[in-house]
């Protein structure tokens, strides 16, 4: 690989082209091969599977495994599928993204156009969030919930997701705002102008591709957390990961790869729709906070 | 009067991040001086107020479930809790035997090579990648989010294929054999002494396509004209690279190995749902460790103090970053 890196586009001759193209290719078939076979091996029956190659296209083609894993799989004791899991995710993720995305804009704003001495050891203390293992908040996060009176319960997991995605989208929309010329919030002010008439129409307005940094960057945490799930939810609150989880580690029975792995893409189903529509605006947006600050 | 005043500290203010640090101290006067030079009355009083209203609720969150939960586990690290937590103070006791544990050891252990080799594949191959792909690349916008969409998946989802990809009875070693090559071996995730190997071959293909971007965007990043300059001089493209490209990808591989090195450190899901901790406990790690020993084996004091151990290494490395971060920046 590094033979095929000192070459620059401009010099590049034919040979060193061809082989950095077979570079490429490689790791696009390292980065397909699993979750393309688990595709594969999703529509087939399960004779096919357990004793056929995984590499072969299905002989039989059947959507059993999917409507199986979504509508009867059995998961945890009961043989609901994972439908009720999918929706108690989605109940969770977005009043989770919402209000995190919400209170992260009005923080950046703050930090940024309205400073005050200390604003940046408030940051800090708040940015130092974002890197805590979260094993560290978990015992204490049990008592609170329950004191609370909304453990194993969907409000309990939104209200740990704003919590703990709370320091990322401060960060992303200070990042953002602090290049976002001030003089136009002075002299809107000037003009009399309260803060959040300021925010509303003029800092929102063109806070369009950090916020979908954020909402990206939430709803894909979010959707895709499991250690919380698993710590705090209990049967009727249960995320599609930690539902998954049950599904492929149960030890009952015969293993149904097909619809194991039926079960997985459904739940990787949403995050891979949020980043296929708007993945190049995650990265773009994403980079353009970070590779600056 | 006041306009002119105003427009030209702000334009140093918007002027970019460059001028923003190097002024800062004048910036902010001048964002002080702003509502007192207005006539100070109700109204802009309460204006003044406002912005620290609105920030308040989050630092509250913060201040509670982030750092008063930390001392709420540094507390129960130093007492006698088992399966809830109890008060009575023990002192070092559970760190010590925290450190006699074999299955401690062995979670340090792993995590050390873990981490140790996630974060140079991931940094390898997303730099690599990188620089591949940077050059004019025909198919550069199909190839990408072929290398990043394993970031949009769960670590379970992960876990799920690979943990089936590599079972030798039925994937990778089992198609092998089918296609005529019968010798061959590979059965790294049922051997105790390679299963964490494998744990580093899933966390690799789900990060490094994330590195890759992070690079990517710092190459596109630097200036032409100097690489024109230096080709005009006759520096070869080795030496470009070399002299003065990669070393301009400082603040990338910076945030690449704090991204890496956190999220290697708190890796759970991943082990859990590719190996869960085994064979035996071959993959064990700081992160299962605490959440079985304070949840199901009942000995919270000891996983309070795993906890801690997390935490204290996480925040070596965050810590002094944080700080020249913020300091630069202001």
């Amino acid at each position: 690989m590094s033979v095929a890196s000192t070459e620059n586009a401009i010099s590049t001759g034919r040979i060193t082209r061809a082989f950095i193209y077979l570079v490429l290719i490689l790791f696009v078939t390292f980065y397909l091969l699993p979750f393309g076979i688990m595709v594969i091996n999703s529509v087939k029956p399960l004779s096919e599977i357990t004793g056929g190659n995984m590499m072969a296209l299905p002989q039989v083609f059947t959507l059993d495994p999917w409507f199986n894993a979504w509508n009867s799989a059995q998961i945890g004791v009961d043989p609901t599928g994972l439908k009720p899991y999918f929706w108690n995710s989605l109940k969770m993720v977005f009043p989770a993204v919402a209000i995190s995305t919400v209170l992260g804009a009005l923080n950046g704003y703050v930090l940024t156009k309205w400073r005050f001495r200390g604003d940046t050891l408030l940051f800090g203390l708040m940015l130092f969030a974002c890197f805590i293992p979260f094993q560290i908040v978990l015992i204490p996060m049990a008592r609170v919930l329950g004191f609370l009176g909304i453990s194993g319960s969907t409000p309990g997991l939104v209200l740990v997701h704003v919590v703990y995605g709370l320091s990322f989208t401060t960060l992303y929309f200070r990042n953002y705002y602090q290049v976002f010329p001030t003089e136009l919030v002075r002299a809107a002010q000037i003009d009399g102008a309260g803060f959040f008439r300021i925010f509303w129409r003029i800092m929102l307005p063109s806070s369009g591709p950090i916020i979908v940094v954020s909402v990206i960057w939430q709803f894909t945490n979010i959707w895709n957390d499991f250690l919380f799930g698993a710590s705090f939810a209990d049967q009727d609150s249960q995320p599609m990961t930690v539902a998954l989880n049950n599904l492929v580690s149960s030890s009952t029975g015969v293993k149904e790869y097909n619809v194991h792995f039926a079960g997985a893409i459904l739940a990787a189903l949403p995050t891979l729709l949020v980043y296929i529509v708007a993945g190049r605006y995650f990265v773009r947006g994403l980079m353009a906070g970070s590779v600056k600050g | 009067m006041m306009r002119p005043h105003f427009s030209q500290n702000n334009e140093n203010l918007g002027a970019g991040i460059m001028v923003d640090q190097t002024n800062s101290s004048v910036a902010m006067a001048a964002d002080y001086a702003v509502p007192t030079a207005v006539k100070p009355d109700l109204r802009t009083r309460l204006q003044k107020l406002i912005p620290k209203l609105v920030l308040s609720p989050s630092l509250a969150l913060i201040l509670v479930f982030v750092y008063g939960f930390v001392i709420f586990s540094v507390y129960l690290s130093f007492t006698g809790s088992r399966i809830l937590p109890v008060y009575d103070w023990v002192g070092l006791e559970n760190y010590e035997k925290l450190f006699r544990l074999r299955n401690w050891s062995i979670a340090i252990k792993n995590l050390g090579i873990f981490a140790g080799l996630y974060i140079t594949v991931c940094t390898a191959i997303g730099l690599g990648l990188a620089i591949l792909l940077d050059q004019k690349i025909r198919g550069e916008g199909f190839l990408r989010p072929i290398f990043l969409y394993p970031m949009a998946l769960s670590f379970i989802v992960t876990g799920t294929a690979w943990k089936w990809f590599l079972d030798p009875g039925i994937g990778l070693e089992h198609t092998i054999h089918l296609w005529g090559w019968e010798s061959f071996e590979f059965d790294w995730i049922k051997n105790r002494d390679f299963a964490i190997y494998t744990v580093v071959i899933a966390a690799v293909w789900q990060t490094s396509g994330f590195v890759m971007a992070m690079f990517l965007a710092g190459l596109r990043g630097i200036d032409n004209e100097i690489l024109k300059a230096a080709q005009i001089d006759g520096a070869s493209n080795w030496n470009m690279y070399r002299r003065i490209i990669i070393p301009q990808l400082r603040p990338a591989f910076l945030s690449a190995f704090v991204i890496l090195s956190h999220l290697a450190i708190k890796s759970y899901d991943l082990v859990v749902a590719l190996t869960g901790g085994g064979p035996g406990r071959a993959t064990e790690l700081p992160a299962t460790f605490m959440y079985s020993y304070t949840f199901t084996r009942n000995q919270m004091g000891i996983g309070a103090s795993s906890a801690v151990i997390m935490l204290m290494t996480i925040a070596a490395i965050m810590v002094p970053y944080l700080y020249a971060e913020l300091r630069e920046k202001k």
